[in-house]
């Protein structure tokens, strides 16, 4: 019952700039060389949105745009669900810090982009989708959970989904209290039926005793461990490998998700 | 859709400690708002603030967790035999066989503003107790809450603003279907903190009086906090009558903290929630609405509601009694639906003097006292995330 095709992927992180160019890298093809993301424009938003949004909502939807830009689907038929541990930590900050001031300045754009489900509340504007939307968290596991949901979503009800995973780096003065690494965001488009578009399918259970996988490059071992969405990055290496593998990715405390990934062509 | 049944439910709010102070303050008509007293907050509001979370701090192995938000959480657990009811569970089906999927806006975010005030907030350095896993982050109420039941399922936090705790019941439906648990606690707890308290007010959302839904001269919200949970499994013959039977989930792709004036998200809620269960407006007994009681929510709310059940479907909003809970409004106001069918009691809607004349619905303004099968309960949040619950007996 809960298996499911992924349809697409999108990425995006310091020295994986969209799933094409990431390909290689994951393959050991190319050198990985974590950079700086370029500070890319949501081009899907409205001007008018794009100028109240944040590095977060625009990390969170370019790796969106840049998983359905692989997809025919008609973007509104799709349902949705952004997991992200920390939402958008800035805005928290931001927040915080006017509150600890005499008369407690907070703007309202402050606040109506202080919600987690910010990212998909932009996504629903780009895009003109009514379709369901679960903003989610579970800590260190959000990625994880994220891929249950999404995977509930599309199994149970139906509906082709797009899981969105984001975490960023907390400003400074937060970042003694949680600590990213870099950037990261991930997207996978998710369906029951197998269609033309399947590049491979997932059969996915919990599990209690897994190993959860590794990567070799430490680099990108690095970058797996200091960001929750990016513990999706096996998952990605099996995607660009488009390998018959075993991926384990760590879940809650004590559990993995056990993936068997079946290459499609 | 099969429908989950719902074995077991509490809810602490301004109105009191459990199902059966809230209903009793239901009954009697004593609603649960006060001048605003919370904090340093020196706002012209009302609340609806939950007594004695001040003198009830988390300790021993629960320490770490404490916070305003997970006091509530711990306070509302200890309500009506629940955490009875889930130890039950867990041991007919397994604790790792019990899912939690809960609904929180802003978790214990009240930590951090404590800790910006207290520490020297340029460096950074913050006391020694402040721990953000714990409290702060939103999955914090999941992780204390399995903890606390020690469940061992899976888990995560929705937090989809004021919609929140209305959406995990589909959450956990979803969960259920695919195997991945055979019953789970839902709810959600959301409590008073100045980023909540400030910013509605940065938005010119907050009234200076106590709330007044469809009212002609509301204007705006009073913000409270709550704490509820039920426990969803799928239907055993013995136990309690109330069936989770549809759910409908829906974006407004409109604006991030005004609602489509059309309703048009809220209709597709609504619509959707009537499909999954299989059921027509006609079914329906009543419906309790989102009824923040901003100028632009209730309108939006009025058409969506009128052109699916139009304008004689007895409806009211229970804000006006508990306040606002945001990420907590949608297990409010289930478990109010839940008070409703077992009772056969509609309450009215509070302090609502002259309904809007421009509005249609049908406006409780005095409680109903009736049979209730059926009952629609509607969550909107900001940034378009809707969600109505259909609760009732089997059809």
């Amino acid at each position: 019952m809960n298996a499911v095709y992924v349809n697409a992927v999108g990425l995006l992180a310091p020295g994986l700039e969209g799933w094409q160019a990431s390909m290689p890298i994951l393959r050991g093809e190319s050198d990985y060389r974590p950079e700086v993301i370029p500070r890319l424009v949501a081009d899907l938003l409205p001007a008018n949105e794009r100028r109240r949004t944040t590095d977060t909502v625009r990390l969170a939807l370019l790796a969106a745009q840049d998983a359905l830009r692989q997809s025919s689907v008609a973007v509104e038929t799709v349902a949705t669900v952004f997991a992200s541990s920390d939402g958008d930590l800035e805005i928290l900050d931001k927040i915080c810090l006017a509150l600890s001031l005499p008369d407690h300045p907070v703007s309202p754009t402050l606040f109506h982009n202080s919600v987690h489900n910010a990212a998909a509340g932009y996504w629903a504007i780009a895009t003109g989708s009514r379709m369901s939307s679960t903003s989610l968290s579970a800590y260190n596991a959000s990625f994880a959970a994220g891929l249950l949901e999404g995977m509930t979503v599309a199994v149970v009800e139906g509906l082709p989904t797009l899981l969105v995973g984001y975490d960023l780096p907390a400003p400074p003065r937060l970042s003694s209290v949680r600590h990213l690494a870099a950037s990261y965001a991930v997207a996978l488009l998710l369906q029951r039926e197998r269609t033309s578009e399947a590049r491979m399918l997932l059969r996915i259970r919990l599990a209690t005793q897994g190993l959860e996988d590794q990567l070799s490059n430490p680099a990108l071992e690095a970058l797996r461990t200091g960001n929750p969405a990016a513990r999706s990055l096996p998952l990605l290496q099996a995607l660009a490998t488009r390998s018959a593998l075993n991926v384990c990715i760590p879940y809650l405390p004590g559990t993995q998700l056990q993936i068997e990934c079946r290459p499609c062509d | 859709m099969q429908p989950l049944q719902i074995t077991a439910y509490t809810v602490v709010n301004a109105l009191g400690r459990g199902i059966e102070p809230s209903f009793a303050a239901l009954e009697a008509g004593a609603g649960g708002l006060r001048p605003c007293d919370f904090g340093e907050a020196g706002l012209d509001t009302w609340i609806g603030r939950v007594e004695g979370l001040e003198e009830e701090p988390l300790t021993g192995w629960l320490a770490p967790y404490d916070c305003r938000n997970n006091r509530l959480a711990r306070m509302t657990l200890e309500q009506d035999d629940f955490a009875g009811a889930v130890k039950s569970a867990a041991k007919r089906y397994a604790p790792d066989r019990v899912g939690v999927f809960l609904g929180t806006s802003t978790s214990g975010i009240r930590q951090t503003e404590l800790a910006y005030q207290a520490g020297d907030a340029s460096s950074g350095r913050f006391p020694e107790s402040y721990v953000y896993e714990w409290t702060h982050n939103l999955y914090s109420l999941a992780d204390f809450t399995r903890r606390f039941l020690e469940l061992g399922g899976p888990a995560l936090v929705v937090s989809t603003a004021c919609s929140s705790s209305a959406k995990v019941f589909a959450t956990a439906w979803r969960h259920i279907q695919a195997g991945l648990c055979e019953a789970a606690v839902v709810g959600g707890v959301d409590s008073l903190c100045l980023t909540t308290l400030y910013g509605f007010n940065s938005l010119e959302l907050i009234s200076e009086a106590p709330c007044r839904p469809w009212d002609a001269r509301r204007d705006g919200i009073s913000i409270g906090e709550a704490g509820g949970f039920a426990l969803l499994e799928k239907p055993r013959l013995e136990a309690s009558p109330i069936l989770l039977l549809g759910y409908g989930e829906s974006s407004d792709a409109y604006h991030m903290s005004s609602p489509h004036p059309e309703g048009t998200g809220a209709i597709l809620a609504m619509r959707r929630a009537l499909d999954a269960a299989d059921l027509s407006p006609a079914d329906v007994d009543y419906i309790n609405l989102h009824g923040t009681a901003t100028v632009f929510n209730d309108a939006a709310e009025d058409r969506a509601v009128v052109s699916v059940f139009g304008a004689r479907m007895p409806c009211n909003s229970t804000k006006g009694w508990t306040g606002h809970t945001l990420g907590a409004a949608g297990i409010v106001e289930a478990v109010f639906a839940c008070l409703s069918i077992e009772h056969g009691f509609v309450p009215r809607t509070l302090n609502t003097e002259q309904p809007d004349p421009v509005l249609s619905a049908r406006l409780l303004t005095q409680p109903l006292v009736q049979r209730v099968d059926r009952v629609v309960s509607n969550s909107f949040g900001f940034g378009g995330a809707n969600c109505s619950l259909l609760l009732g007996r089997a059809p």
